[in-house]
Formats: structure tokens, C-alpha cells, sequence
């Protein structure tokens, strides 16, 4: 690995995680942090208390110009035209063919400003899609912002308490998806109340410069509070507990928009979009494969790339698998026809070219007590 | 760190191979847990399965990859951990005393066939320094 590490890209954040003794990995391109001591034990703290992410590896894509809305409305599925300064919206950047370029988060800045957050391994091919995709709009130019940005995401029932000693402004007055301007830790910020963890939480962008010194200032908040760095294994466990779509592995360019069961995403009724047709035409004759969650009955864990078997024979195949730490089952997401998707169906998943029962369960496995 | 009474492979095992040189444990290495991380489950064999040495017997899980089992020794299993099928962070707490399955080893008593090519304390600890 180490001919290819001088390749990988490194966060503001690298010689944090190095220094707290962090297992880097490679990841779409970055050289982040898998885990800091162990998985389990930082899937726990993010349920129970809080957890850290350094998620500058995602990037910043952003809009502007007086048809910036329209602009956004053509690349992406969700409606962008109620989305009011100060919300931010999950959605879809799909292809012609209404799969998947990736997902992202749409922000509104401003009047005719946008800020889309995207997946790091997808970066500059997203960019180059979306400047290729925005021409002829008229007034809309999209800049690739994402080296201006460090992204600390704090995740966890404490994340409020812990957040808010660091900054004036009022965090409980942010609401889901929702987001403001403040300093935090002294630190000009934009405060996002977003995640990828199934908890409630938020992200915070600051300058990359700043970085070291909000990640220093949250670990210092978070002590006493039990609140953890958590690494990309955490996240992924994390998230998939949650249900929430990795790009790249459970929804991309095979994988229609609808398939994902990710309908919810898509505008059906604002002007023209890119895979409007071909997702208006599958609307109709309905999908013939769709994404489900399972858990498995007998003994085994189904992983990313297992087939899924009906009498034998290869019906699906599951895109994320994993044994949960919060709720210690084997679960996972996978394609079947659309036949086999109802919750209480039966499956089998080839495990080491052994069929092991699973069954069809209603998703998310894992859903936060909002009590 | 790795105990002198223990064998070792280059797949990161260790055997515990009996005075007599009949039977042997075979468990994980500390620094296969470690590469590992949290482990959440071990497919064991059937008790009475013949095994060459280098096959694999059964593999084991964390919460992020999954790692085949080798045998270090030809043999026949006598009786498998079945502690780890409710337990098998066993094996991240106390890699080195956490046997997966016991070998009725091939050949004649105490001929210890196999045993020359594998590694001890000391050739394992240098490996590990290598990776």
C-alpha cells in the first residue's frame, strides 16, 4: 500500500488522526481514518452519546448566478424550487436513464446560490457532469469549491449539548436539515443539522484552516460527555443501520432512482429534469427489481457482492452487508424482484457457496427514539 | 508478546501442539485480531472433518471483513470452540488462549508431520515486524 499512499489525498485533518493512532485506509481517493480503536465501540458512543467524524473528504460543489435554481433543477431529481436560505435538501444526480451519478445534499445559501455536497470518490467527475449539464442555462456557474472546506460532523444524542458550548448560536432553534451561519470555537462556520448516522446531529463546514482547531475544541467540549472520533467503519455501520444509500455500492449507475426506492426524492411535478422520461416511464410500468432490506435467519453474515438466491438460482444481489454493533443482528441491502420484496418474504444468500436463510424486513433496522 | 510454547503460520495461526505430539489447538494470532478489529463471528467446522494442512477449515469475521481459516497441521477435528458462537470477541480479548478447534493429528503418534515448517516465537515476531 505504501507505493500508492503519495497518491491519496489528505484531509486538513491527517495528522489529527495519525496522531491519535488511527488506522487510515484508502478511500475513494483520501487517505482517511477506518477506525480509531474500534468500530464497536465508536458505533455505541455515536448511539449513546456522540461521536466525531472528519468528513472532509466530501465535496463542496457550488451555484450561483441568476438561474442558478433552474440550473440545479435540470442536474438534480428533487424540487429545488420551495427549498427556502437556510434548508437543505437530500437528492439525486441522475443520468438519462434515471440511475444514478451520484447523491448529494442541495443547500440554498442565498437568493441564487447554491451549495451541493457530494461524494469524495465522485468529486471531479460529478463537477465536470454538472458543468457539462449547466450549459446554456444562461446566468449559472458552478465552481468546485471543495479545497476551501473542512467538514467535522458531531453525531449523537450529546452532539447539541456538546456543540453548543462552543458557539452563540442557538442549536435547538436549527431544525432536521436545516442550517445557519455562526461562529463556532471562534471559528466562522456554517452549522448544518444533517448526518449519515441515523442520529440526530450536525455537521459543521469551516474554513480548511481551521480545522485542527475545531476538531481540538469538540474532542476538549466532548470530554466528560462520552463523545468519540469514530472513523469510516463506524459511518458505514452507522448509516447502514440507518438504511441511508451508500453511492457507489448501493445505488449507482445500474441502479434506477426508483429501484433505490428513493421516489421520494424526485419532483415529479417540476419542469423538466435530467431522467424525468425514463423514471416517468418506470413509474408507470413499475420497477422490476427493487432495493430491500434483509435480515439474515440462519447463521452468516451477508456482505457487499453476495448473490441472492431463489431455488438456486442467482434472483439479486446485496449491496451492503454487515452485522450491526447497535443491534447485534445481520442485516443488509439488496436487490430482488420485485416479487420478493415484501417484508416477511423469504431469501436465501449464497454465503461461501452455501444458501443461508434470510428474510425481508421493513426498513430502516435501525430508527432513532425521538422521545 | 508471542508465547514461546505456541507455533506459528505465515496466515497468522498459532498452534499448541501436544506433549505427546497427538492433538493440537489452533487458534488466532494478537496481531491477526488486531488487523481484524472487532470480531462478530466464527464459522466453525464439524466436529469428525478431516483437514490437510493449508486447507482452509473456517473463517472468521469482524465487523468489517471477513478472513479465511487455514489448518496448520494435516488432522482430524476432535472438538471446535463453541464458546465463539455466542462469544467470539473471545477472540480480540485473548487472541493467544482462544482456541477455534482441537486436531487429532495425522500420522503416526508423535511423528509430528508438518510441524518442521512451521514458524516459533521469534521467526513469527520478526514476520510481524515486516508487514
Amino acid at each position: 500500500m505504501n507505493d500508492t499512499s503519495a497518491t491519496l489525498r489528505k484531509t486538513s485533518l491527517y495528522s489529527r488522526h495519525v496522531a491519535m493512532g488511527a488506522r487510515m485506509v484508502s478511500f475513494g481517493g483520501w487517505e482517511m481514518p477506518v477506525q480509531y480503536s474500534s468500530i464497536t465501540e465508536e458505533h455505541l458512543a455515536v448511539r449513546r452519546a456522540a461521536g466525531l467524524f472528519d468528513v472532509s473528504h466530501m465535496g463542496e460543489i457550488e451555484i450561483a448566478g441568476d438561474d442558478a435554481l433552474a440550473a440545479v433543477q435540470r442536474i438534480s431529481t428533487n424540487d429545488a424550487s420551495s427549498l427556502e436560505i437556510g434548508h437543505a435538501q437530500y437528492s439525486v444526480l441522475s443520468t438519462k436513464a434515471g440511475t444514478f451519478v451520484d447523491d448529494l445534499l442541495v443547500y440554498r445559501l442565498a437568493d441564487s446560490h447554491y451549495l451541493l455536497v457530494v461524494n469524495a470518490s465522485c468529486i471531479e467527475s460529478d463537477f465536470a457532469w454538472i458543468q457539462q449539464n449547466i450549459q446554456g442555462i444562461g446566468d449559472a456557474m458552478a465552481v468546485n469549491t471543495s479545497s476551501r472546506y473542512a467538514l467535522i460532523a458531531v453525531q449523537g444524542p450529546r452532539a447539541l449539548a456538546i456543540l453548543q458550548t462552543l458557539t452563540e448560536v442557538e442549536l435547538d432553534r436549527i431544525g432536521y436539515y436545516r442550517f445557519t451561519t455562526g461562529e463556532v470555537a471562534s471559528i466562522r462556520a456554517t452549522i448544518s443539522r444533517t448526518g449519515y448516522t441515523g442520529e440526530d446531529g450536525f455537521e459543521v463546514f469551516v474554513p480548511s484552516q481551521g480545522a485542527d482547531r475545531l476538531w481540538d475544541a469538540l474532542l476538549s467540549a466532548g470530554d466528560g460527555e462520552g463523545l468519540r472520533p469514530a472513523g469510516l467503519g463506524a459511518r458505514d455501520t452507522l448509516r447502514l443501520e440507518a438504511a441511508m444509500r451508500l453511492s457507489g455500492q448501493d445505488v449507482d449507475d445500474t441502479t434506477t432512482v426508483l429501484e433505490a426506492g428513493l421516489g421520494w426524492t424526485i419532483g415529479w411535478d417540476k419542469p423538466a429534469f435530467i431522467g424525468r422520461e425514463a423514471l416517468v416511464r418506470q413509474r408507470e410500468t413499475g420497477v422490476t427489481s427493487k432495493l430491500v432490506g434483509f435480515e439474515m435467519v440462519g447463521r452468516g453474515i451477508a456482505r457487499h457482492g453476495y448473490r441472492v438466491l431463489r431455488d438456486g438460482e442467482a434472483v439479486g444481489r446485496v449491496t451492503s452487508g454487515t452485522r450491526t454493533p447497535f443491534l447485534e443482528r445481520a442485516v443488509g441491502l439488496a436487490y430482488v424482484p420485485r416479487e420478493m420484496a415484501e417484508p416477511g418474504t423469504g431469501l436465501e444468500i449464497e454465503i461461501r457457496d452455501r444458501p443461508v436463510e434470510a428474510k425481508v424486513v421493513l426498513l430502516p433496522f435501525y430508527k432513532r427514539d425521538k422521545g | 508478546m508471542y508465547p514461546d510454547n505456541l507455533l506459528y503460520t505465515r496466515e497468522h495461526e498459532w498452534v499448541e501442539v501436544s506433549d505427546n505430539g497427538t492433538m493440537a489447538q489452533v487458534g488466532i494470532t494478537d496481531y491477526a485480531q488486531q488487523q481484524l478489529g472487532d470480531v462478530v463471528f466464527v464459522e466453525l467446522p464439524e466436529v469428525g472433518q478431516k483437514f490437510a494442512a493449508g486447507a482452509q477449515f473456517g473463517s472468521i469475521e469482524s465487523v468489517k471483513a471477513v478472513s479465511d481459516l487455514y489448518c496448520p497441521l494435516a488432522g482430524k477435528v476432535v472438538q471446535v470452540n463453541a464458546d465463539l458462537i455466542d462469544r467470539p470477541e473471545s477472540v480480540n480479548q485473548l487472541a493467544h488462549e482462544t482456541w477455534i478447534i482441537e486436531l487429532e493429528l495425522e500420522g503416526k503418534p508423535g511423528s509430528r508431520v508438518g510441524v518442521e515448517r512451521l514458524l516459533n516465537a521469534r521467526e513469527y515476531g520478526e514476520l510481524v515486524e515486516s508487514q
